[in-house]
C-alpha cells in the first residue's frame, strides 16, 4: 500500500512539479490550491501521512495551515515540510513555531524533495 | 491501488525527470500573473490603495519569481524579485505607494513579460535594460523607504534586501532542515545565526543522504533514495493525463486574453455553464488525483480552430443544399401540372423544408458561436494604453469600458486591435484636451474616453467616443481646399468628417509622438474596411467626438446584394454599399485623365462599369445587336456607390437582384486570385456567384485606363498594343475561366454530386423548371 502525501501550492506548474516528483517515488499524491483547500482534503482522505506546502497563497497561507493542521487530533504530529523561497531567520522562527517538521527552498531538486521525504516518513 | 511489483529500474531515470517538461505551464501561469498585476496595478488608486491589493500584487510577482527560478529563467527570477522586495516593503507599510512605483512596477511585469517571450523564441531583451530597471527599482524601495506610522526598525528595509541577497536562490547544501524539538537553542533569531544555521542544515543534508544510503556519494545517494522510496509504485500513465487535465481549464482563458498570438491555434470553446466539478477532478479514475484549478474558470474545452472552421464549412454547404432544395420545390410547386394527392405531397415537402431551413439556421449559429470571442479580448489592452499615452501627453483621461462581454469572430478580434488602438490614440491626442484649457472651458479637469461595444443589426458595433473639443469643420474644409480636394457647395458634417479618412490627410495634419507615427487615418478606414467594416464619425465642437466602427459579426459569412451584370450574378458586400441610384445623363462626365466620372451632390466619384472591367457580355436580356451597346448601352443599368479601400467609387450594373446572406468561398484555394474579385459563393440555384472587392476593382480600373491610355497611339486595337491590352483583358479572361474551373471543385466539394442536373457553369442559361 502506497503512502499518501497531499501538496498544497497556489501555483499549478509548481504543484505539477512537486506532485510528479512524488508519483515517480511511488507516492500517492493529493494536490490542493491552497490553505483551505489543504484542509478539506486532509480532512477527506485519511491516510495523509505527509503535507508538503507551500508559504504564499491566497485564502490561506502555509503557517496557517500548519496551525491549523497541528490544532487537529488527527495531524498533531504528521510530518509537514514547508517549500518555500523565503528562508530568513524571521520565518523559520515562525516556522518553527507553527509546528513545521522542516523546510526545503524553492528551487528544489526532485531528487533532494525525495530524500527528505524518504527521512522524514522514515 | 497500483501494483507493488513494478520494476524499480525502469524508473531509476525518471526520478531525475526534466523540469523543462513543466515549463510550458509555468510560461502560461506566469502570463496570467502578469496579467493580473497589470490589471491590479492599473486599477488600484495610489492614495486609497488596499493591503489586499498589495498583497495579490506582491502574490503574482512572488509566484513568477519562484517559478522562474525552478526553471533556471535568472533573468526573471533577479526582476521579479526586486519588484517582490519593493512590494514586500509596500505591503508591510514601510513605504507608501507612489505613481512612480507604479510606474516601474508596470515597466517591470512588461519587461518579465518580455523575458519569458524571448525565452520563447521572441525577441531578446537587452540584459543592461533590465539591470537599469532593476537599478531604478532598488532606488525606489531605498529612496522612498522614510519609515511610516508604524515604529518600524529603521534597519528593516535593509533587512528585508539583505535577506534574500544573503541567499542566493538554489545553493546547494543549504536546501533544507528540519525543526527538531531538542534543538530549539540552535534557533536562530538574528541575522548573525544564519551561518551556524547554515552549517547545521548542511550537517542534515549530509545525514540525510548518509542515512539513506551511507555506501555511496551524495548526489548518487539521493536519487537512488528516490527510486528506493519507488519501490511502492508510480502511476506513470496517469501523470501525463493528470498534467493535461488540469490544463485546460486554467490555461483557456489566458490563452485567449494574455496571448492572441498563442492562441491562434487553438480556441476556448465554452461548454455548458460552469460545473462544479472541474475537468481535472474527474478525468483520470486511476488516481485520486485533485488538480483543483483556480476558482474563475469556467468549463471550457480546446479544440484547434481548423476543426472549428471545418464544422462551419459544413454547415455553410449545409446551408446551400438547404436552398437548393427549397428552390428546387418552388419552381415545382410553380408547375400547373401538380394536382391532388401531389399537391398535398407538395405541401408536406415544403414543410419539411421550412423546418430544414430553421434548423439549419440555428445549426449555423451555434456553429459560428463557436468561433466567437468576447471584445474584452481587445479591451484589455486598452486601460494600459490609455494609461501610458495620457501619461506621455498629459493630460488626465478616466476610460470607460462598456459592453466587454459583446461577441465578435476571432479573426475580427485578432484584426481590429490595430485599427482601435489608433482611434484611441487619436482620440487622446487631437480629441481631449489639455488639463487647462478643459478648466477654462468649464469642463471636467479629467476627460473621459468610452469604449464601447454592443450588436446592432447583425453587425458588430464598436464606439470610440470622447468629450474633447470636437473636430474643427473649418479647418477641414480648408485643409481639403489646400489638398484640391473637390466638394459640393454645402457639404454635409459626414462629409467633412470622412475627409480625415482621405489618404495623407490625418499625417500631414501634426506629427506628434503619440498619434503621428507615420501611419493615417486612412489606414484605419482600409484596415476596417478590409474586415468588411465600415467607420463613420460624430463629432460636436467643443462637446466630443465619436468613431464608430461597424463591423460584420463573423468573417464566413457575408450580407450581400446580388447584381446582374452581363448575364453572371455577383456579389457586392452589404456594408460596401453606400447608396444606389440611376444617375441622370448629365451626371456623367469624362474628365481628362481620369475617365469617366458621376457627380453626386458636387463630388465627382469614378464611375466604373463592371462590365467593361471584367470583360463581359452586353446584357442577354436586351436582346440587341451587342454592337449596339458602346458607351450609349452602358448608361443603361444602374449605379452602385461603394467604398472602396481607398475611396469611394460607383459601379454601374445591369441590375440589382437582391439580398443575400452568402457563404464566402475562397476562391484562391480553389482557383487563384482573381483581380477585383474577393471570393465566390454558391446560390441557391447552384450557380457560383463571385463576390466583389471594391478596393481590386479601384486598382484593376486604373490600371486598365493607364494602359489604355498608352495603347492610345496605335489606335486601341492594333497590334504592338495587344501585349498591354492583353494583360488588361487578362481579368476577363481570368474570371470567366475562374467560374469555370473552380465550379467543379466547389460542386464537389459542396454537395457531393448532389447537385442539380442543369449545367453550373454561370454562363449557361438559366435551369429550366
Amino acid at each position: 500500500m502506497t503512502r499518501t502525501i497531499l501538496t498544497v501550492d497556489d501555483s499549478p506548474s509548481m504543484r505539477q512539479m512537486v506532485a510528479t516528483t512524488l508519483r515517480r517515488g511511488g507516492y500517492t499524491v493529493v494536490e490542493a490550491i491552497d490553505g483551505v483547500d489543504a484542509l478539506a482534503h486532509a480532512g477527506r482522505h485519511q491516510d495523509v501521512c505527509l503535507v508538503v506546502t507551500d508559504q504564499n497563497m491566497p485564502r490561506m497561507d502555509g503557517l496557517t495551515l500548519t496551525r491549523e493542521l497541528r490544532a487537529q487530533a488527527r495531524h498533531a504530529r504528521t510530518p509537514i515540510l514547508m517549500l518555500t523561497t523565503e528562508s530568513s531567520p524571521r520565518m523559520k522562527a515562525a516556522g518553527k513555531a507553527a509546528g513545521l517538521t522542516g523546510w526545503m527552498v524553492k528551487p528544489f531538486d526532485p531528487a533532494t524533495l525525495l530524500a527528505v521525504v524518504a527521512k522524514v516518513l522514515g | 491501488m497500483h501494483g507493488d511489483d513494478n520494476d524499480s529500474d525502469d524508473r531509476h531515470d525518471d526520478v531525475d525527470f526534466d523540469m523543462s517538461e513543466f515549463l510550458g505551464l509555468f510560461v502560461e501561469e506566469a502570463r496570467e500573473h502578469l496579467q493580473e498585476m497589470e490589471a491590479l496595478l492599473l486599477a488600484l488608486r495610489v492614495e486609497t490603495v488596499t493591503p489586499d491589493e498589495l498583497n495579490r500584487i506582491f502574490r503574482a510577482a512572488h509566484s513568477i519569481k519562484g517559478g522562474s527560478a525552478t526553471f533556471g529563467l535568472h533573468g526573471v527570477t533577479e526582476l521579479a524579485h526586486v519588484l517582490e522586495s519593493l512590494l514586500d516593503l509596500l505591503r508591510e507599510r514601510r513605504l507608501v505607494l507612489t505613481t512612480d512605483m507604479v510606474d516601474a512596477l508596470l515597466r517591470g511585469s512588461d519587461m518579465i513579460g518580455a523575458q519569458i517571450g524571448a525565452h520563447e523564441g521572441g525577441p531578446a531583451v537587452d540584459p543592461a535594460e533590465v539591470a537599469r530597471l532593476c537599478a531604478c527599482i532598488r532606488g525606489l524601495a531605498d529612496g522612498g523607504a522614510a519609515p511610516v506610522p508604524a515604529p518600524a526598525p529603521a534597519p528593516a528595509p535593509t533587512t528585508v534586501r539583505a535577506a534574500p541577497a544573503a541567499r542566493p536562490i538554489g545553493v546547494e547544501g543549504v536546501a533544507f532542515g528540519f525543526f527538531d524539538d531538542d534543538d530549539d537553542d540552535e534557533e536562530a533569531r538574528d541575522a548573525s545565526g544564519v551561518e551556524a544555521e547554515a552549517g547545521a542544515m548542511l550537517r542534515t543534508a549530509a545525514a540525510t543522504a548518509a542515512e539513506v544510503d551511507p555506501t555511496s556519494t551524495s548526489t548518487a545517494s539521493t536519487r537512488d533514495s528516490g527510486s528506493a522510496g519507488s519501490a511502492g509504485s508510480t502511476a506513470t500513465p496517469a501523470i501525463p493525463a493528470a498534467i493535461d487535465a488540469s490544463k485546460p481549464a486554467g490555461v483557456a482563458t489566458s490563452a485567449a486574453e494574455a496571448v492572441p498570438a498563442a492562441a491562434v491555434a487553438a480556441i476556448a470553446v465554452a461548454a455548458s455553464p460552469p460545473a462544479s466539478t472541474t475537468p481535472a477532478s474527474t478525468a483520470p479514475p486511476a488516481a485520486p488525483v485533485v488538480a483543483s484549478a483556480p476558482a474563475a474558470e469556467s468549463s471550457s474545452i480546446r479544440v484547434g480552430v481548423e476543426k472549428v472552421d471545418q464544422i462551419i464549412n459544413l454547415v455553410g454547404e449545409l446551408v446551400i443544399t438547404q436552398a437548393m432544395l427549397a428552390q428546387g420545390v418552388q419552381s415545382v410547386q410553380g408547375m400547373e401540372s401538380v394536382e391532388g394527392g401531389h399537391a398535398r405531397r407538395l405541401e408536406m415537402l415544403r414543410a419539411g423544408l421550412e423546418q430544414l431551413e430553421r434548423n439549419t439556421r440555428a445549426l449555423q449559429e451555434a456553429a459560428m458561436a463557436m468561433r466567437m470571442m468576447p471584445v474584452s479580448t481587445v479591451f484589455h489592452r486598452f486601460p494600459r494604453v490609455v494609461r501610458d499615452v495620457a501619461a506621455r501627453l498629459g493630460k488626465e483621461v478616466e476610460l470607460k469600458l462598456v459592453g466587454e462581454a459583446t461577441e465578435l469572430d476571432k479573426g475580427l478580434v485578432e484584426r481590429i486591435v490595430d485599427p482601435l488602438t489608433h482611434l484611441v490614440r487619436n482620440s487622446l491626442d487631437h480629441g481631449l484636451e489639455a488639463p487647462a484649457e478643459r478648466i477654462a472651458r468649464g469642463k471636467p479637469l479629467k476627460g473621459t474616453l468610452t469604449l464601447s461595444a454592443s450588436h446592432q443589426g447583425g453587425n458588430v458595433v464598436i464606439e470610440v467616443s470622447d468629450d474633447g473639443r470636437g473636430l474643427d469643420r473649418e479647418r477641414i474644409l480648408a485643409k481639403a481646399r489646400e489638398r484640391g480636394i473637390v466638394l459640393g457647395e454645402h457639404p454635409s458634417d459626414a462629409e467633412v468628417w470622412g475627409l480625415i479618412f482621405e489618404a495623407g490627410f490625418s499625417t500631414a495634419e501634426r506629427l506628434t509622438e503619440v498619434s503621428g507615427r507615420g501611419v493615417g487615418m486612412d489606414v484605419v478606414r482600409s484596415n476596417i474596411v478590409g474586415l468588411g467594416g465600415r467607420v463613420e464619425i460624430h463629432s460636436e465642437a467643443g462637446v466630443g467626438t465619436r468613431m464608430t466602427v461597424r463591423l460584420p459579426l463573423t468573417l464566413a459569412i457575408l450580407d450581400g446584394m446580388s447584381v446582374a451584370c452581363g448575364g453572371e450574378t455577383f456579389i457586392v458586400p452589404l456594408a460596401l454599399i453606400v447608396e444606389s441610384l440611376r444617375p441622370a445623363r448629365d451626371a456623367i462626365r469624362t474628365l481628362a485623365g481620369q475617365g469617366r466620372v458621376l457627380q453626386l451632390r458636387g463630388r465627382y466619384l469614378p464611375l466604373l462599369s463592371l462590365r467593361e472591367l471584367l470583360g463581359l457580355d452586353a446584357p442577354a436580356a436586351a436582346g440587341e445587336d451587342p454592337a449596339a451597346h458602346g458607351d450609349g448601352g452602358d448608361e443603361e443599368g444602374i449605379v452602385i456607390v461603394i467604398d472602396s479601400e481607398e475611396t469611394r467609387l460607383a459601379l454601374r450594373v445591369d441590375a440589382l437582384l437582391g439580398q443575400h446572406q452568402v457563404v464566402i468561398k475562397s476562391l484562391e484555394t480553389h482557383y487563384r486570385k482573381v483581380p477585383g474579385i474577393s471570393g465566390a459563393t454558391i446560390m441557391g440555384d447552384g450557380r457560383v456567384a463571385l463576390i466583389l472587392d471594391a478596393a481590386g476593382l479601384g486598382r484593376l480600373a486604373s490600371r486598365q485606363r493607364r494602359e489604355r491610355a498608352t495603347a492610345v497611339p496605335s489606335a486601341a486595337s492594333a497590334a504592338p498594343a495587344a501585349p498591354v491590352v492583353a494583360a488588361a483583358a487578362t481579368p476577363c479572361g481570368d474570371s470567366n475561366r475562374s467560374m469555370s474551373c473552380a465550379i467543379p471543385a466547389m460542386a464537389d466539394h459542396a454537395a457531393s454530386g448532389a447537385r442539380p442536373s442543369h449545367h453550373p457553369l454561370p454562363s449557361a442559361a438559366r435551369p429550366a423548371p
